[in-house]
């Protein structure tokens, strides 16, 4: 058993209904397990949803977390994507000041994290950028020296990789 | 309008509101009793009940009624049923279903709820019982189409009895209770999302036995799950085929006959010299149905540290939660058991005679330091006494259910419970008050059957009020309140490790207990020397038409022992 925290990547196939939510959230409160993000929409399939969510625990407390999960009784299938090879995005809207002398300079770091200005102020840009979470990480290390008026993110949402064939 | 129609397709067969689907669905569950309140968000139920054959028993507050569910699903082993209205109705049920929850009890309550309409609006009698419930129920539902009901009824009892067993909670709004549509009752259930493992994998099991073999210092340690899994006859086949000692959690007792030789007693907090001693020098520890609580426990780096663990459960989150366990086996346990026999050899001679120096060591140990009833007949009476005498006087033949503190403990080492089902207690949540309606419900499964309750004369008061149903339905349960005026368990803490400083513990020499049960119409005896313990207890177990108690008065000072105290491990008890 490894006693280092490591964060994971837990994925939660659940039946779309009301409450369900409410229950995982609860059993993460109620057991003391740390959530760093959650994401839920429904699947192709309207009676399923699928839950990303992002936690940090050593190893006994991940394998309680996928048990636990396993145990409620709306949930159809627990993955923890970190064992594996997983795609991770998540979509982040940025409110940055763009002065006329920054325009310039910001519209290069848009064009270079293929990223997108999808509103204009007298005064800033409001840019869109999907990714990783280091692409993001970078992306905002860049922009913070323009001055951040406002950020909203997702949460990360992943899916495992297709196996490769050999 | 509406109405005509309704008349007209109510003459159809099988066409049925919600409040008669409920009652026929209990039907098609061989559902026979009900524990209940009415209310005005349930009187449509109400209403159905007044025509149905199924017994209701009326209780005096919902917490009794989930009790009694309770206390009858543990003595006879199907599903209790409780019945109760929206809000405050509602909200009483939540100790009940979170004792019920903590020692796996199967059990299915329905609640009242405003109309659907009012729901959210803060109505009159509203609560959000099933936000309310979620972390206490195995699973819980809100109702909210009359043609949902059946299907939902019939996944209740089937999450509730099946898996690791628990309380399914359906809230159920008063117009679905009067909708009407056709009555179907599915035949099986059909849940995606949830399978219970039964059978144990068999390469983990063939480990097991491997290692069980390779031990020369092994021990059973069972808990409920041997109940609940009704496996007790076949823990006794496995222990006897090698030879291996068996300790038992609170919840277990019962699971191993508590006169067989290999019977080492409880384990933990207040377990026997000789269990904790095996437990820490075990080289293989077979852990069967049992969740490793820290009462049980005690320091748990140094719980059972020499040895390897094989862990059966039918609940993966019980299995490696607090220790690593070596060998985990999913499962149930009474097929895993009967697969672990059946991979034993032919023959066991030979395992059984390495397990001689172990045996010696145990034989010590049950030397050292054993549980002693004895009595000075010119003091005062010792509470571990009466138990014993309880215990000699009816045979053992009894269900006993018990409160929650010292009562408790002594009841868990004073009486020998050789059979499964036969004692009822609060183990994990440690309710008070729940011992007395626990014993109406078991009164309730086996009217015929002795049923005491061992009580303090501090939790008796904490469910006081179900003495009228005792006696309303003629249930002759006996109570035995060890009565020693203060909140024992507590003040033995305060005692030990706050400088007796008895803070609020106190509770005096009252009620007269023995006026008190003779106001609602029971029986009341006392003993206040020795010598009349015996008279009492036969005086009482004559009685057969209405509940007793027996006020036994005894040495406010006498403390549970061993103990170990909180945090400390099992080596270290303090005996006295």
């Amino acid at each position: 058993m490894n006693n280092k925290e490591h964060r994971h990547t837990i994925s939660i196939l659940v039946t779309n209904e009301f409450g369900v939510l409410t229950r995982i959230a609860g059993l993460f409160s109620g057991r003391g397990f740390n959530i760093e993000s959650l994401c839920v929409a429904e699947t192709s399939d309207p009676k399923t949803s699928r839950m990303t969510i992002v936690t940090t625990g050593d190893d006994r407390i991940i394998e309680q977390i996928t048990k636990q999960l396993n145990k409620l009784i709306n949930v159809i299938k627990v993955y923890d994507l970190t064992g594996g090879e997983f795609l991770g995005r998540e979509l982040v809207l940025v409110k940055v000041f763009a002065g006329t002398e920054d325009r310039a300079e910001l519209l290069s770091i848009v064009d270079i994290f293929r990223a997108s200005v999808v509103d204009v102020g007298p005064k800033t840009y409001t840019i869109e950028l999907t990714g990783d979470e280091s692409k993001v990480r970078a992306f905002m290390d860049l922009v913070r020296p323009f001055g951040i008026k406002e950020v909203v993110r997702t949460g990360r949402i992943a899916m495992a990789r297709s196996q490769k064939t050999r | 309008m509406a109405k005509q129609i309704k008349k007209k397709t109510n003459k159809k067969k099988n066409m049925l509101n919600g409040a008669e689907i409920v009652l026929a669905a209990f039907e098609k569950e061989g559902v026979d009793t009900i524990f209940g309140y009415p209310g005005g968000a349930v009187l449509p139920l109400y209403d159905a009940l007044y025509d149905s054959p199924l017994k209701h028993i009326l209780v005096r507050h919902e917490q009794g009624a989930v009790h009694m569910a309770d206390g009858y699903a543990r003595a006879n082993g199907r599903p209790g049923v409780v019945v109760v209205t929206s809000g405050p109705g509602a909200t009483n049920t939540v100790t009940g279903l979170a004792t019920a929850y903590m020692d796996s009890i199967p059990m299915v309550v329905i609640t009242g709820q405003v109309p659907t309409a009012l729901i959210g609006n803060d109505a009159f009698q509203e609560a959000d019982i099933v936000g309310i419930t979620r972390p206490c129920t195995k699973h819980n539902y809100l109702v909210k189409d009359v043609r949902d009901l059946a299907g939902i009824i019939k996944e209740a009892f089937y999450i509730a009895t099946t898996g690791r067993p628990g309380p399914v909670l359906i809230d159920l709004p008063k117009d679905v209770q009067t909708a009407v549509t056709e009555f179907v009752y599915p035949d099986k259930v059909e849940l995606t999302s949830y399978h219970p493992t039964y059978k144990g994998n068999p390469r983990q099991i063939g480990k097991a036995v491997d290692m069980i073999l390779a031990s020369k210092r092994p021990l059973i340690y069972a808990g409920g799950g041997v109940i609940s899994s009704d496996a007790a006859k076949q823990l006794k086949t496995f222990a006897e085929k090698l030879s291996i000692p068996v300790t038992t959690t609170l919840m277990g007792l019962g699971g191993f006959p508590g006169t067989h030789p290999l019977f080492l007693g409880m384990l933990g907090m207040h377990g026997t010299y000789a269990a904790n001693m095996a437990v820490t020098h075990t080289d293989c520890l077979i852990a069967v149905g049992s969740r490793f609580d820290d009462r049980v426990t005690g320091k748990i780096d140094e719980f059972a540290a020499e040895a390897k663990i094989i862990h059966i459960d039918i609940d993966p989150t019980s299995i490696s939660k607090n220790v690593s366990v070596d060998v985990p086996i999913v499962g149930d346990v009474s097929g895993v058991l009967t697969n672990m026999q059946k991979a034993l050899p032919k023959t066991t001679t030979s395992y059984k005679k390495t397990l001689k120096p172990w045996v010696d060591d145990i034989a010590k140990w049950n030397k050292v330091h054993t549980l002693k009833a004895t009595q000075d007949m010119k003091k005062r009476i010792r509470p571990q006494y009466v138990v014993d005498r309880l215990y000699k006087l009816t045979k053992g033949d009894a269900i006993i259910t018990t409160e929650v503190g010292q009562n408790q403990m002594w009841a868990a080492q004073f009486f020998k419970y050789d059979k499964p089902r036969t004692f009822l207690t609060s183990g994990g949540l440690g309710t008070m008050g729940y011992g007395m309606p626990a014993a109406i419900g078991a009164q309730v499964a086996y009217p015929n059957k002795t049923v005491i309750d061992i009580a303090g004369d501090g939790s008796i008061q904490m469910n006081i009020q179900e003495l009228a149903t005792a006696v309303e339905y003629k249930l002759p349960i006996k109570i035995a309140i060890l009565n020693n005026r203060f909140l024992g368990m507590v003040r033995q803490w305060q005692e030990l490790f706050f400088d007796k400083r008895y803070s609020s513990t106190c509770l005096g020499k009252k009620p007269d207990f023995v006026k008190l049960i003779e106001a609602y119409g029971g029986v009341g005896l006392r003993a206040e020397k020795p010598a009349d313990v015996d008279k009492v207890i036969k005086q009482a177990l004559k009685i057969n038409d209405r509940p007793v108690i027996m006020d036994f008065i005894v040495d406010p000072k006498e403390c549970v022992y061993p103990m170990v105290p909180a945090g400390q491990p099992l080596s270290k008890m303090l005996l006295v």
